[in-house]
């Protein structure tokens, strides 16, 4: 027991080891030539059209039911008037973030690591080697780009939709007046506030680039293997993204608490 | 020019290839044999730098190629075109796409002219042009194969090819056409060729000289000559089948 703890450990060192050089490799991959601009406007495109429904969906719904459970709650308390507050903060900083983060983790990072660890299985990545291409440059530097811009991007629709979905709310249930809500609003888009809410989507970004890339290049075992790869690929990049958000929540607030 | 000194590799913990050397010519040709899992398509691997030797050097135009990196590396492999033994066509671009990848990724050739040179290699590698737009999955085995020799053939004048069993599961007349090509490329481009291959009858015609692997270790360098007067245990078991065929093949061609 013991040493199946010490083996599953030093295999967890051994990954994010790993995991860290690749990512390096990704990142220092950005510079140099050649650019591969095709590739990366065709990744935008699939990373942010694709995901668009998806992200606006997520966005309605949550929104919404976030808004009720809010306006019940503030109406207890009289102030229901704060709704406007409690949605655009708690939106910003957490909802809007963590949604578009896990539906890309879910959409995109399933996507790329099949796509790649295919193309390992059946030698297309050594092929492009001997083409003296560059598979890390053509492939995953792209797809990089494509989510550090896309993210952030989707981000915003969804914290837009999602706040859409409050003044739904605020109108028809809560019975508010609209401008009381969208002034409530108003005064939580703070600086801190989008910061944070813009910080985190690029953060996510580079996880779920990372881990798909690697995920992908680092397939073995044929179809199986990809299958696999790809869940753990899907898996390790959304508890990663809940984590970390933890960890830059926490650091924002003991670093920038004037701003919030 | 490539030389292989002592190289030693393997894939996980056990080694595939043992101490194994050889050379090959400026111009000149090699045919690789051996059993299946010898370790034929693994010296390609390593020729190309795809893998590097745990021991042992791997000399390429006299440069060790586990010692290049980064863009030096690259331009060395844009100098060779392989084709690789399951095709590993980019299954997500079309027949044309595959063919001209090449071209595509450095010439400044506008894409009409590239369509067209694809064209033309299609028809050399006998394929319909009408193929062009179609997927790889959408082609048969063979087919696949010599979309993949018309692939390695478009990359600009590579100085050395390198065939991983390109005629096997080809119909006698593809099979025809295919090493009909490789001659052309060794006598008119002056192309250094490595072919695997199983098919003696094939190795005849595309060199003059031999290398038959088994288990990993080199057992036989030479020429057909030598070849027939081997007395090496372990090529007198890999030719046994042949000995007829060889026979045969010899009163052909050379008597
Ligand atoms: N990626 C890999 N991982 C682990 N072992 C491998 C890998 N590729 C090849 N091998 C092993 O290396 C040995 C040599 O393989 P190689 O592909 O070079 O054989 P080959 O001579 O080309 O055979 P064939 O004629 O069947 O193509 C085999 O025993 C094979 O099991
Ligand atoms: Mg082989």
């Amino acid at each position: 027991m013991i040493t199946g703890l010490y083996q599953s450990f030093k295999r967890f060192v051994f990954d994010v080891d790993q995991l860290s050089r690749f990512s390096a490799r990704m990142v220092l991959s950005l510079f140099g030539r050649p650019v591969y601009l095709a590739e990366t406007m065709e990744q935008m495109y699939l990373i942010g059209i694709g995901s668009l429904f998806l992200v606006i969906l997520t966005g309605i719904f949550a929104g919404q039911g976030l808004a009720l459970q809010f306006s019940m709650e503030l109406a207890d308390f009289g102030s229901k008037n704060y709704l406007g507050r409690l949605m655009a903060l708690s939106v910003i900083r957490e909802l809007g973030p963590i949604l578009a983060g896990l539906m890309v983790a879910a959409r995109v990072a399933a996507g790329i690591t099949a796509e790649i660890g295919s193309m390992k299985s059946s030698n297309q990545l050594d092929a492009l080697t001997a083409f003296g291409v560059d598979p890390i440059r053509k492939l995953a530097a792209p797809r990089l780009i494509a989510l550090v811009v896309m993210v952030p991007v989707l981000t915003v629709i969804c914290d837009f939709i999602a706040i859409m979905g409050g003044w739904v709310i605020a109108l028809f249930i809560a019975h508010l007046t609209s401008t009381t809500y969208m002034s409530a609003v108003n005064a939580k888009l703070t600086f801190g506030n989008v910061f944070i809410g813009l910080l985190k989507p690029f953060v996510f970004a580079f996880i779920i680039a990372f881990i798909s890339c690697y995920k992908g290049f680092t397939a073995t075992g044929g179809t199986k293997g990809v299958g696999r790869a790809t869940t753990e690929s899907v898996m390790i990049a959304s508890i990663t993204i809940l984590i970390v958000n933890f960890i830059v929540t926490k650091v924002v607030f003991t670093f920038l608490k004037g701003y919030l | 020019m490539i030389r292989l000194e002592n190289v030693t590799f393997g894939y996980g913990d056990t080694p595939v290839l043992r101490e194994v050397s050889f050379r090959i010519a400026p111009g000149e040709s090699r045919v690789i044999m051996g059993p299946s899992g010898s370790g034929k398509s693994t010296i390609l691997r390593l020729i190309l730098g795809l893998d590097r030797p745990w021991s042992g050097k791997v000399l390429v135009d006299g440069r060790d190629i586990a010692a290049l990196k980064g863009a030096e590396l690259r331009d060395l492999r844009k100098r060779i075109g392989m084709v690789f033994q399951d095709g590993a066509l980019f299954d997500s671009m079309t027949i044309g796409e595959n063919v001209g990848y090449y071209q595509f990724e450095y010439s400044k050739k506008t894409d009409d002219q590239i369509e067209g040179e694809v064209r033309q290699m299609l028809q050399f590698v006998d394929l319909d042009t009408e193929l062009i737009d179609r997927l790889p999955e959408e082609l048969s085995g063979g087919m696949r194969r010599r979309v993949a020799i018309a692939r390695a053939l478009l990359s600009t004048r590579p100085s050395l090819m390198l065939f991983d069993e390109p005629t096997t599961g080809l119909d006698p007349q593809a099979t025809a056409n295919v090493l009909a090509l490789i001659k052309k490329l060794q006598e008119q481009e002056r192309i250094s060729v490595i072919i695997v291959t199983h098919q003696i009858a094939d190795a005849v015609k595309l060199a003059d000289k031999f290398v038959i692997i088994h288990t990993g270790r080199l057992v036989f360098d030479g020429d057909l000559d030598q070849l027939r007067q081997c007395a090496t245990p372990e090529v007198q078991d890999f030719l046994s089948p042949f000995r007829q065929s060889v026979g045969e093949v010899i009163k052909r061609n050379f008597v």
